[in-house]
């Protein structure tokens, strides 16, 4: 055998080292199939279900009671929750962190894990996270997006929060706005913010504007605005939903709010003239908009009104950029005024968009069992006043939805609010919340309101045979 | 002593303990006889350890990448949501057979047709505009100029940056308003106020228009999206043909300059034929780097219009909070067969060269 080795080694030309060669590749090789193994599970033992937590927030005080008994919210509790958070962004985490330890101080028993995930992560995988090990209480949104994956039997029924002393600080509209298919209630709201018309009365008192009650009065400031050398209407759709809301609101007053949310739920047709009276009725509104909206991020075009270059925007989020302001007078110089009317019957609905954030109890989450009673304690704590105004005085863009919620510690721009959306008689979630988000979503809805606000002369009719033919497509 | 006989006639199998070729077996296919003989003169236990390292890594191949464009296809046969259970009946409830993809090719969806063009568009660019560019600069860059390492590493640093980098920099220079983007702040201050170049009635005047320039929400915005890419990917080329030009055998330019060959004569009919094998290469890098296009398009604007490309569709149907798998996977089959095409030219043509 040696021998016959020599002679290889010798006959091909002396790569006795072939052998070596072998040897070490097996090695490498076995190497290598057993790293995967090794890294799976390594990753199986890490992470839960979320995908990619940017940080991981424990907040928990007092000693973990050694009581095992679970009682309701009289009794003393104790117990586990876990929480899956969205707000990764620095204010908004802080303010949470803030209504949770309230809520640990109250109730020294439990302890609340809290994980934060980056907000587009948390959005763009919240299907396996959810089928997967989510925590027990996760941050969400109402509408369709709420129901379609209670559908899917990934939440906990929690009508016996609502039972509770809790289901009195809300009206009719919240509720139904928390209620799925089968009737029953999934949601507890946390804050809402209203989708109105944002501006600087400093600027409006110089050039000596009013606000427009009708969409005639509308037109003819924006085109003052212009000749001001003002940008009238600011807009960055980047993001893709920003215009959404603007076809929300103009079709609510063109068409009312049952015509919108059949048209979401596509009972209606895109095809319907009505639909086509909206765009056009937003075609004449867009020589006065920004240009380059489509590659201008939404944050770029409220620092226009911050900085007094645009005249207004129909944009809630812009409260935040004034608020991060390093001059505090901004956030007092901004104010906001209510869609105008179009003139048609539905005006009186005086309908806007008021999307509800707020927290569901998952169903598949591996510690519920456990933790339910403690789940179902912290979710009528967020469904307090208390707990949401602690939230709604750092992030002043957002109010809170409950009647409770102490009025007192609002801004004047956070008590508007209040204000417009009680006198709103309708309230829907904004497009991307209460449609399919197959349809709304980025290569959906989103492009297609890109390509009209490039195109706004383009065929109507074959515009919209073509987002029907979408819709039609996407099947159930 | 080394065994001659046809016991060893059988080519490696994948997974296989070992050759197993019968003696004289005519439905075994023969090796060249050289080979034959070659393989064997490896002991048993050589024979199992190259069967094992090519095996395993061959398995892993088929099982994960062959095993899933399988799959792939088969997803896209169906609607399926991802949620609720595939099998029961072969492709289970909701087969849909090739409704997918007469659903992509009719215009039911109309970014489809939008990002093959633009898909297209990528990568005639990048072979025609970025990579020539590239070969002229290491061309420039071969000759003996001063101060040689610092342009090669002008030229190379943005192939260390990530795609996703080189986007969010390049949001930087394209933002539409001119105090946010570099370009239209650049051109903004020469129509406003360069002291010359303002009073100039046309040219001034264009200056201030080309200012507001939304470069990329425009319907052209593929353009400038593809630029930042060949800032890139111009210095991964010039790389990697210097070092293919620092390889060349100087004879043959020596006897091309006795020839009387100019330095575009000597490139065209010496150099670059000559460079064979780096431009195969270099071919096949550029076809690659513009079928994976996606971090640049998804960093800008998350690949909505007007920068959709054929792997940011898959992205924001099947990965995101969109939940149509089956149809993602339409397009990600789609995008497998564009992308094989050049590969598998390229294999033959290696092969063919081999075989010479």
């Amino acid at each position: 055998m040696d021998e016959q080795e020599k002679r290889a080694g010798l006959l091909s030309g002396g790569q006795v080292s072939r052998r070596e060669v072998l040897k070490k590749g097996l090695i490498g090789a076995a190497g290598l199939t057993v790293l995967p193994a090794v890294l799976a599970a390594c990753n199986t033992a890490a992470a839960t279900a979320t995908p990619t937590a940017s940080t991981a927030a424990t907040a928990s005080t007092g000693p973990t009671a050694s009581s095992a008994s679970v009682a309701p919210s009289t009794a003393a509790l104790s117990g586990k929750v876990t929480f899956g958070s969205n707000l990764s962004d620095a204010v908004p985490k802080q303010a949470l962190a803030a209504v949770v330890t309230a809520f640990t101080t109250a109730n020294p028993g439990v302890t609340v894990t809290v994980n934060t995930v980056d907000h587009t992560t948390f959005q763009n995988q919240i299907s396996s996270y959810l089928s997967a090990t989510p925590e027990d209480v996760i941050s969400w949104f109402s509408g369709f997006r709420m129901r379609a994956f209670v559908a899917q039997g990934f939440f906990t029924a929690i009508d016996d929060v609502w039972a509770g002393p809790m289901g009195a600080l809300y009206t009719d509209a919240y509720k139904t706005a928390c209620t799925a298919d089968d009737g029953k209630l999934y949601m507890v709201p946390f804050d809402t913010y209203a989708w109105a018309v944002y501006y600087r009365p400093s600027v409006w008192a110089a050039k000596g504007y009013t606000i427009p009650t009708t969409l005639d009065a509308f037109k003819t400031l924006a085109a003052k605005m212009k000749t001001d050398n003002l940008v009238p209407i600011g807009l960055g759709d980047k993001d893709g939903w920003p215009a959404m809301g603007h076809f929300d609101i103009i079709n609510l007053r063109e068409n009312g709010y049952q015509f919108h949310v059949d048209l979401m739920a596509g009972k209606q047709k895109w095809t319907d003239p009505k639909v086509v009276q909206v765009f056009t009725v937003w075609k004449s509104l867009l020589p006065f908009y920004q240009t380059g909206a489509a590659g201008r991020i939404w944050q770029d075009a409220s620092a226009g009104l911050l900085a007094k270059t645009t005249g207004m925007m129909l944009q809630p989020q812009v409260a935040e950029t004034f608020a991060g302001s390093k001059d505090p007078a901004d956030l007092a110089d901004l104010d906001f005024f209510p869609w105008p009317n179009h003139g048609t019957q539905w005006d009186a609905e005086a309908a806007l968009d008021a999307p509800i954030d707020g927290y569901m109890l998952t169903s598949k989450s591996p510690n519920l069992a456990a933790d339910t009673a403690a789940a179902k304690a912290f979710l009528a704590f967020l469904g307090t006043g208390a707990a949401q105004i602690i939230y709604a005085k750092a992030e002043v863009a957002d109010i809170a939805p409950a009647k409770d919620a102490d009025a007192s510690q609002y801004t004047a721009l956070q008590k508007k609010q209040v204000a417009i959306i009680a006198n709103a008689k309708k309230l829907t979630q904004f497009m991307d919340r209460d449609t399919n988000p197959n349809f709304a979503g980025a290569n959906g809805m989103q492009g297609f309101l890109i390509d009209f606000l490039a195109n706004p002369n383009q065929d109507l009719t074959a515009y919209l045979a073509k987002i029907q033919k979408f819709w039609d497509s996407l099947g159930s | 002593m080394a065994d001659n006989e046809a016991t060893t006639a059988a080519p490696v199998e994948p997974g296989s303990s070992g050759p197993a070729g019968a003696a004289g077996d005519s439905s075994v296919k023969r090796l060249p006889f050289r080979a034959r003989r070659r393989w064997s003169l490896l002991t048993r236990r050589d024979k199992i350890t190259l069967a094992l390292i090519v095996g395993i890594p061959l398995f892993l191949d088929v099982a994960l990448i062959w095993g899933s464009l399988v799959v792939d296809f088969l997803w896209s046969l169906t609607d399926w949501r991802g949620v609720g259970d595939l099998t029961g009946g072969g492709l289970g409830h909701r087969a849909i057979g090739l409704q997918n993809y007469t659903q992509l090719f009719d215009g039911t969806y109309p970014f489809f047709w939008s990002a093959v063009l633009h898909n297209l568009f990528w990568l005639a660019f990048l072979m025609f505009v970025a990579t020539p560019i590239g070969i002229l600069l290491a061309v420039i860059l071969d000759g003996q100029i001063k101060g040689m390492a610092i342009y090669r590493t002008v030229f190379y640093l943005p192939v260390v940056l990530s795609l996703a980098l080189i986007g969010i920099i390049w949001q930087l220079q394209y933002a539409p308003d001119w105090n946010r983007g570099f370009i239209n702040g650049t051109l903004h201050v020469i129509g406003y106020d360069l002291p010359l170049v303002k009073d100039l009635p046309l040219v001034g005047q264009w200056f201030r228009d080309v200012s507001t320039t939304d470069w990329v929400g425009g319907p052209l915005a593929i353009i400038p999206t593809v630029i930042a890419a060949t800032w890139r990917h111009v210095g991964y080329i010039c790389i990697l043909y210097l070092a293919g030009l620092k390889s060349f055998d100087p004879a043959l330019r020596e006897a091309a300059a006795i020839d009387g060959a100019n330095a575009r004569q000597t490139f065209f009919r010496v150099v670059f034929p000559v460079m064979r094998p780096i431009n195969i290469v270099i071919i096949v890098i550029t076809t690659i780097e513009a079928l994976r296009a996606f971090d640049l398009a998804y960093i800008t604007n998350g690949g909505r219009s007007p920068l959709e490309l054929l792997s940011t569709l898959i992205t924001n149907n099947a990965i995101s909070e969109s939940d149509r798998i089956g149809f993602g996977s339409a397009i990600a089959l789609i995008l497998a067969v564009v992308s094989l095409v050049p590969i598998v030219g390229f294999l033959i043509m290696t092969m063919r060269e081999e075989k010479q």
